[in-house]
């Protein structure tokens, strides 16, 4: 990919962040944050490319670390996030009088 | 990826699949969000994001020339479990630190990356070292601060450390980091101990960035963090030639962007302010300015009070969370409901640690929507309000913000409680807000305080309005 493309790609995604956002509503600002740090644990499978490239104990056990960081990344971030959008299911639909 | 080019035709309809399935993963990251940002469709929201991680981390396992699998196995159960396991168990009142927590471990995965690529020294270019140091220095100033953000909002640091000439301290450590970087970024000097030397000030700065702000101030710092992840595996992407790192990483980096001004601006700060002026910083909390006496109230006079009004504002704070009232709480307002009392319920922007906190909170308890307005919605209510029920919310209702310019929070938009008739106090002690400042409404004439625990002090209230019958 060459350095102007990647310019592109870089600008049409900063786009895409700011207008996916821009309409929502305070209510979902903590999932949606949540959320958002979800989608960044991505950096698990450049974590896994590092770990898979390195040669030397030093970087191996730095990419070893970075694995493990972005797992915790990626799967606390979805289990949070599921945990809290869970609860805007059973509130959309009231149920009648409390338990 | 012409970096990977020259390989035999096996090798390229794998890397085809793969980059196939990142277009897939970036598509529904981008679905994913969008749904995440309406009421109704949330839920799904993360599920499509969700199934997009899952087949661009099996899709990476096919990765030609990667070595070390039972490395990365073990990396991924042992990192994954761990975070599986904390995510189940923690309390929805801990939701804020936990999610600082994941991000800073997004932030020092960036990190790690770029310090594989920079202690392997076979530098492939200018830009892609550069790209390295930027998402380096990013990533662990993200790491550093999301750490000392969850310690401070856990509780574990309690106070904020300032000192004078901390600004400047932070500002030569940002030289320092920058300079050394760019030794690396050039082969100046791109030795393991520069590389070292790099990555260990960057996360000092972090640290140091992060200590001396407030816990009131903590979620805008939080947010700002991860927006920087995002933009750190943005640019770890570009040097690992990844697309759906990339796309990923700076659609977060702008919606976290975005998301911060949105936050700043609820609290009446701008984001400069809160990471350069130290909430607070004239040395320390000024407490001995409040005037008047604190004057306390028994449940049974409060729920004859509450029990005949016409409207009832309740407030909730973070306190009511923490001692899991919100339940008794709702119990408490369907019984004024049932007797015809209009009850609602003020939500202040930062009420709870974020923004919509408190709204996950009273989801929880099954309060319905139509019940629950926002600061301007409610701000005008108040003078028509028999009662305001302040429950475990301190700063947002202190009405020195309007008044007192010497005040850290002077200028934060705050619900007008001490506008209504009545003003009753729910509070287990005699402490100070989350920010520390003596709060003015507690002192004021039509104010009465009930001490105790949130959640047996609704259970009286309950008890007492049912005795009025």
């Amino acid at each position: 990919m060459t350095g102007i493309v990647a310019l592109y790609i870089f600008m049409l995604a900063a786009f895409t962040g700011y207008e996916v956002i821009s309409r929502v509503p305070v209510i979902l600002h903590t999932p949606l944050m949540s959320g958002s740090n979800f989608v960044h644990g991505i950096v698990l499978v450049g974590a896994m490319v590092a770990l898979g490239a390195a040669h030397t104990p030093l970087e191996k056990a730095i990419g070893f670390v970075g694995v493990l960081l972005a797992a915790g990344n990626a799967v606390g971030g979805y289990v949070v996030t599921e945990r809290m959008l869970e609860m805007f299911k059973s509130s959309g639909r009231p149920s009648k009088g409390s338990h | 990826m012409t970096a990977l080019g020259g390989f035999g035709t096996g090798i390229a309809s794998v890397q085809l699949l793969i980059q196939a399935s990142y277009f897939v993963t970036a598509v529904l990251f981008i679905i994913g969000l969008k749904r995440m940002s309406s009421p109704v469709t949330a839920r799904s929201g993360i599920l499509w994001a969700g199934a997009g991680m899952l087949v661009a981390t099996l899709v990476t396992f096919l990765y030609p020339g990667m070595t070390n699998y039972p490395l990365i196995g073990a990396a991924i159960v042992v990192g994954g479990g761990i975070a599986w396991w904390s995510g189940k168990r923690v309390a929805m009142t801990d939701m804020p630190q936990m999610i600082a927590l994941y991000n800073g471990m997004g932030g020092g995965a960036a990190a790690a990356i770029a310090a594989v690529e920079l202690y392997r020294g076979e530098s492939p270019g200018l830009a892609s070292s550069a790209l390295a140091v930027i998402g380096g220095i990013i990533g662990s100033v993200s790491f550093g601060g999301s750490i000392i953000a969850f310690a401070k909002l856990q509780g574990l640091v309690k106070r904020s450390l300032r000192f004078p000439g901390q600004q400047l301290l932070n500002l030569l450590i940002l030289a320092a980091a920058i300079g050394i970087g760019a030794a690396v970024a050039l082969g100046i000097d791109a030795t393991p101990s520069a590389v070292t030397a790099f990555f260990v000030l960057s996360i000092v700065l972090g640290v140091t960035m992060t200590l001396p702000i407030g816990g009131a101030d903590m979620p805008v710092v939080i947010s700002l963090y991860n927006a920087l992840t995002g933009l750190a595996v943005g640019f770890e992407g570009f040097v690992l030639q990844n697309a759906a790192m990339i796309i990923a990483g700076t659609v977060v980096g702008s919606a976290g962007t975005l998301l911060t001004q949105l936050m700043a601006k609820a609290m009446n700060r701008s984001l400069g302010n809160v990471l350069f002026s130290g909430f607070g910083d004239t040395g320390g909390p000024a407490t001995g300015e409040v005037k008047g006496s604190l004057k306390p109230i028994e449940a049974t006079d409060v729920g004859v009070m509450l029990a005949f009004a016409q409207k009832v504002i309740i407030v909730p704070g973070y306190g009511m969370a923490v001692a899991q009232a919100q339940h008794k709480i709702w119990e408490l307002c369907q019984l004024l409901i049932d007797r015809g009392v209009t009850v609602r319920f003020a939500i202040h922007p930062v009420a709870g640690r974020m923004p919509g906190h408190m709204n996950v909170l009273l989801a929880e308890a099954g309060v319905p929507y139509d019940l629950i307005a926002d600061l301007d919605e409610i701000n005008a209510e108040f003078e028509n309000a028999d009662a305001a029920l302040i429950i475990g919310a301190n700063d947002v209702v202190n009405p020195v913000a309007r008044t007192d310019k010497s005040s850290p929070i002077y200028g934060m938009p705050i619900l007008n409680a001490d506008k209504a008739k009545n003003v009753i106090v729910i509070k287990r002690g005699q402490g100070a807000g989350f920010s520390g400042i003596e709060n003015a409404l507690f002192y004021l004439d039509n104010t009465r305080m009930l001490y105790g625990d949130a959640q047996k002090a609704a259970a009286e209230l309950i008890q007492a309005i049912k005795a009025v019958g």
